[in-house]
């Protein structure tokens, strides 16, 4: 009967662990991250992820031409600033907040409508001699009413 | 005969004509020769290497225009507000299975956020609460509550704050149907206001100015975002709603594989002042009226299919 119960509670914390996560990291992309975007305009499109240090992400999406957009891309405070590159269809380099000093947004227009990659990753820190840390990294989108 | 009248030519008009042959003939050919390597990139042709070239990374996003991106996207494009083409409000009690209340929650948002671009103040609150009827039918909670109608009508003058509230809505289904592993009918919800905003879009486009058409160049765009709606059914494609709709987006595909994008090399430029980059380049198609006629046709019947 112990047994039982030992077993239905760990399978418990098994199964709200990652929904705890999860609204944890809803929670920062809608309160902190979306901060970022002002003044334009969330799309309201959701992009989130627990990742941890070292691993990346990426997202295509495509971008229309007559439009300014900013995109932010947020780690909460257990990660070190997120790194990100965006990329045309030929692999090429347009931005890398590298260059920025990890700056959380980008803003920018399109002469013409293209699928760009966006690259994330979630640097290790130097010198550390924890565990690699996990957090939520939210990637945003926002446009401008014209 | 026409040798006769050649010959009754004067010698210098004979030079002249020559000439002028001559010089245009290389004209076109130099102004070929010049366009060719510019726009030399088949998109569709990088689209698919793209794809091939994904990493081994630990999450990849799919990221469609949210039907609120899809509005302002027809808006900025110039077109007129046409509220018979919007599915009615009075539809939304007809939809009861979860794939017609998903695709439906796309349509009506996107219905939505057109009005709400276009200051339709009456058409907006109606939309939000046809919205909300599918929201809340998929037991999406709270996603738009009661307190969301009032902040909406309160504030119904002001499309900046209408903007950031059907953005805050449509975040919260979002977020909702991932966090509780429903990916499909977050995937499903998308899918319904990309349709929704191409069936605008090819209604409101005259025919008869194919040409230099700003709104036509956005619906041709949207063959770009066809491989990623593909992508983004593909990883539910476990589920029936599912493969239902991944049926009507690769027929959908073929008309659209029969248009060309091709564009040029991509250059970006920073503006120091406003701090935005541009990124330049040029694009064409080889769109023709009758693949244009039978697109139109195509995403008619299957918005058609999915309002019904």
């Amino acid at each position: 009967m112990k047994r039982l119960l030992y077993l239905i509670i760990i399978s418990a914390i098994f199964v709200s662990v990652p929904i705890a996560s999860q609204a944890q990291c809803k929670g920062f992309a809608k309160k902190i991250c979306r901060l970022e975007l002002e003044p334009y305009i969330h799309d309201g499109n959701y992009h989130a992820a627990i990742l941890t240090e070292g691993e990346e992400a990426e997202l295509y999406k495509t971008f229309y031409s007559d439009q300014d957009y900013r995109i932010a891309i947020c780690g909460t405070d257990e990660l070190p600033e997120i790194e990100f590159t965006i990329m045309d269809s030929k692999k090429t380099v347009l931005y890398t907040n590298k260059d920025k000093n990890f700056k959380r947004t980008w803003d920018f227009k399109l002469e013409s409508s293209q699928q760009l990659k966006i690259a994330i990753k979630v640097p290790v820190r130097e010198g550390s001699p924890d565990e690699p840390r996990s957090g939520c990294v939210a990637i945003m989108f926002g446009l401008k009413v014209k | 005969m026409k040798q006769k009248a050649f010959r009754f030519l004067p010698y210098s008009m004979v030079i002249l004509l020559i000439g002028f042959s001559l010089t245009s003939g290389c004209k076109v050919g130099t102004e070929k020769e010049d366009e060719a390597p510019e726009l030399e990139l088949d998109m569709s042709q990088l689209s698919q290497d793209m794809f091939e070239d994904i990493g081994e990374v630990k999450k990849i996003f799919y990221s469609l225009p949210s039907p609120i991106e899809t509005a302002m996207i027809i808006r900025s494009a110039g077109a007129t507000y046409n509220q018979n083409l919007l599915n009615s409000v009075d539809n939304a009690s007809n939809y009861t299975t979860n794939k017609s209340m998903a695709l439906n929650l796309g349509v009506y948002t996107c219905d939505l956020s057109f009005a709400s671009l276009y200051d339709q103040t009456e058409a907006s609150i109606d939309y939000m609460n046809a919205a909300k009827k599918m929201a809340d039918g998929l037991g999406i909670l709270d996603a738009i509550s009661d307190e969301t109608i009032e902040e909406l009508e309160e504030n119904i003058n002001n499309r900046d704050v209408i903007m950031e509230i059907i953005s805050d809505t449509f975040m919260n289904s979002s977020s909702f149907l991932h966090e509780n592993e429903r990916a499909s009918v977050a995937a499903i919800v998308l899918v319904g206001g990309w349709m929704e905003g191409l069936f605008l879009a090819t209604q409101i486009v005259d025919l008869d100015s194919l040409e230099n058409n700003t709104l036509v160049d956005r619906i041709m765009d949207q063959k770009l975002s066809l491989d990623i709606v593909l992508k983004l059914l593909d990883e539910s494609k476990d589920n029936e709603d599912v493969q239902l709709i991944l049926a009507d987006v690769e027929d959908l595909k073929i008309t659209f594989d029969k248009v060309e994008l091709r564009s040029s090399q991509i250059e970006t430029s920073f503006d120091e002042e406003t701090e935005v980059t541009t990124i330049k380049s040029k694009t064409s198609s080889n769109l023709t009226p009758e693949v244009f006629t039978e697109l139109k046709g195509k995403i008619e019947t299957i918005r058609n299919k999915y309002i019904s």
